[in-house]
């Protein structure tokens, strides 16, 4: 049914205090009349107290294609992780 | 001084019977919006006018206490029983066109801005009523109103100020409405009585608050406003156009077909 407007992806805060989550996109024809639309469609229920809106266009994503490049080489790099470390006997104070 | 009931049964089914009837109008747009969102926010209006509907029709049954609940005051009245304005039953094809039109959207949004302005201006007010009860249904009501105020703000700003036959349509639209506003503001010894008793809004009042929102709305929306001239009324004394009738048709079919149906 969409005539063509462009595509906003929506971001609600469920309460103060947590952070922004994108819940989903819709179309209108500019950013006044998607937060009113997000408003309608995503916050029927009290799911939010805050909401964003933010131009599909505008989003740079990481690419499916480069999935391994971005995200593999950091499988097998455990000492990233801090239980990766072992805290010394009678440590204090870390 | 004590208000009679009769009174307020009246004043109630007024309220009532304009977002009663206004809720089925919008309804008419589910499923048909110009876009699945808009189609999501109609829908929200309509049902937030039937919600304000339901506790004022069922207010008015109790204070009558003749036994008629809220299905029997929405669905077993004739039409030159509704006391809702001309404004709210007019097509969402506008007032001139001819049964079964299919809506314009802008119609539809002037209609809006003029209803949404006077109901949250009288809401506004109404929360200070000597009447807990319409207090207490004006507090739930007056934030939705400025929703819907502000919804149709947003779209008579974009359709005027927008393509030449966006702005062509919306200004007609204006046009042919503009009339109707008038018997929002209409008032009689009814609401003069009620209002000396601190129970109800005079609508008198709310001309000149009403135009400082809607006139900036339409000036900036590049749209003209209409001349006040004529002025047709009727609708708070029953007197109703033939729009009414086929709404209620279709509104009440069902309940005078299978009485208590539910589902």
């Amino acid at each position: 049914m969409s005539t063509g407007e462009p595509l906003f992806e929506v971001f609600v805060r469920p309460r103060r205090g947590l952070a922004h989550t994108h819940v989903g996109s819709l179309h209108a024809p500019d950013a006044v009349i998607a937060l009113r639309n997000a408003r309608d469609v995503y916050t029927r229920r009290q799911e939010g107290v805050s909401i964003w809106v933010v131009p599909a266009a505008a989003i740079t994503a990481s690419s499916p294609d480069e999935k391994d490049a971005f995200f593999d080489p950091a499988a097998d790099k455990v000492y990233r992780h801090p239980t990766f470390y072992e805290v010394p006997e009678g440590a204090q104070h870390i | 001084m004590t208000p009679s009931p009769l009174d307020v049964v009246e004043y109630a089914l007024r309220l009532g019977d304009d977002a009663l009837v206004a809720a089925q109008r919008l309804a008419d747009w589910s499923a048909r919006a110009p876009e699945m969102e808009e189609d999501v926010a109609l829908s929200n209006i309509a049902l937030d006018q039937l919600g304000v509907a339901r506790l004022l029709l069922t207010y008015a049954g109790e204070v009558e206490g003749a036994g008629r609940d809220e299905d029997a005051l929405a669905y077993l009245r004739s039409d030159a029983e509704f006391r809702n304005c001309l404004l709210v039953e007019l097509p969402n094809a506008g007032p001139a066109a001819a049964v079964g039109t299919p809506g314009d959207f802008g119609v539809t949004m002037a209609k809006l801005l003029a209803l949404a302005a006077y109901q949250w201006l009288t809401y506004e007010r109404l929360v200070a009523s000597t009447d807990g009860h319409l207090a207490a249904v004006a507090a739930k009501a007056r934030k939705e109103s400025r929703y819907h105020l502000d919804h149709a703000t947003q779209w008579v700003l974009r359709l005027g100020d927008g393509t030449e036959e966006s702005h062509r349509r919306m200004q007609a639209a204006v046009d042919d409405l503009w009339p109707y506003t008038h018997e929002l503001f209409a008032t009689d010894e009814l609401v003069g009585r009620l209002s000396e008793a601190g129970v109800a809004v005079d609508p008198a009042a709310l001309r000149a608050p009403w135009l400082e929102i809607v006139e900036p709305v339409l000036a900036v929306a590049t749209l003209d406003r209409p001349t006040d001239g004529w002025a047709p009324e009727g609708g708070r004394r029953g007197v109703h156009t033939e729009h009414l009738s086929y709404l209620l048709g279709e509104m009440q079919v069902l309940h005078r077909a299978h009485p208590g149906a539910r589902w």
